[in-house]
């Protein structure tokens, strides 16, 4: 890198220190948010392999229930709910930190937390019923896909709940303020992205038989 | 839906100087509205479950546009696709087209549109 390209990308250690990217950058917006916007692309990539296997291999199975035989749709709608619900409250710790008050923020990102273990919460269940009605996952091959799809999603919900938690964590010792709001709003697409992947899910997996 | 918006990002001199930063946000009213709009169309999507035995072909017309427009939704205003920088909505719908795209022609390509198809 250049010398200029030094003085036209320099940043202040101060703002540094707390993450806020004080420079410009060659495209005009946030690199960590671009950054964060190429990782949910890619995502979509992973999750579109892994419903279309699900779409592929849910009535090759030869043995062992299916999808009618151990699906509970009031319950898993239920499971929707709340993290349709998580969705809203993140959305508010977001709108709540971008206006500085950082104890609504810190409510709302601890209440998204909460939600989404319920949810989680729920997916345990809803898997432990289906082991003992004697869907393993290698019970069959509808078993494996869907154990894959659904378990993957599960992972990207229990990272998203690690992830509030030291963000709310941060936000108790006062390194969250308004100046990190950004961080805030990129947990936020993460979270959402979580969030319409279970509107796909919940859809093509579970409603449509 | 009329559209209460705040503006972030212009006050304090620690804010990072990108146009990204600063784009409008919903207020809380407006995300409750969309959150309870998400809810409506959730309860529909239910709803269908209790149809006395539904065509796939039925269910598959209604689901796919519900599912398509919580989508949206979830993306636009949760998001802010609909405020923010047209550079975020490229590169993300450019992954989503890609994933699209990809997984029609892999779905085509193992015969799942047949009639016939795991049976």
């Amino acid at each position: 890198m250049t010398d200029a390209a030094f003085a036209t990308h320099d940043v202040d250690p101060a703002l540094h220190d707390k993450g806020v990217p004080s420079h410009g950058t060659s495209t005009g917006v946030s690199n960590e948010k671009l950054a964060m916007w190429v990782f949910l692309g890619s995502d979509c990539l992973l999750f579109g392999g892994l419903i279309s296997t699900y779409l592929l291999l849910r009535h090759r199975s030869v043995a062992g229930p299916g999808p009618q035989d151990v699906f509970d749709i009031p319950f898993t709608s239920v499971s929707s709910f709340v993290l349709l619900f998580s969705s809203l409250t993140m959305a508010l710790a977001v709108g709540a930190i971008h206006r500085g008050d950082e104890r609504r923020s810190r409510t709302f990102l601890l209440t998204t937390a909460l939600l989404g273990s319920t949810f989680i919460a729920g997916q345990v269940y809803e898997f432990t019923s289906f082991v003992k009605e004697g869907l393993g996952y290698t019970t069959n091959i509808f078993g494996s896909a869907f154990y894959t799809l659904t378990g993957f999603h599960g992972v990207h919900v229990s990272v998203g709940i690690i992830l509030l938690l030291s963000l709310f964590v941060t936000s108790v010792r006062g390194n969250l303020g308004p100046e990190r709001a950004e961080s805030v709003e990129i947990f936020g697409l993460y979270w959402h992205f979580v969030d319409i992947v279970w509107i796909l899910i919940f859809t093509v997996v579970y409603l449509i038989p | 839906m009329s559209v209460d918006t705040e503006e972030h990002g212009a006050a304090g001199p620690a804010e990072p100087d990108h146009e990204a930063h600063q784009h409008k946000h919903p207020s809380d009213r407006n995300y409750i509205l969309v959150a309870v709009l998400l809810a409506a169309i959730t309860a529909l999507e239910v709803g269908t479950y209790f149809l006395e035995d539904p065509s796939t072909t039925l269910l598959v017309v209604t689901l796919f546009p519900l599912m398509v427009a919580k989508f949206a939704i979830v993306c636009g205003w949760f998001m802010h696709l609909r405020y923010d920088n047209p550079l975020f909505k490229r590169v993300f719908v450019f992954g989503l087209s890609l994933a699209i795209g990809v997984y029609i022609v892999v779905l085509t390509a193992m015969q799942f549109w047949d009639s016939g198809y795991g049976t």
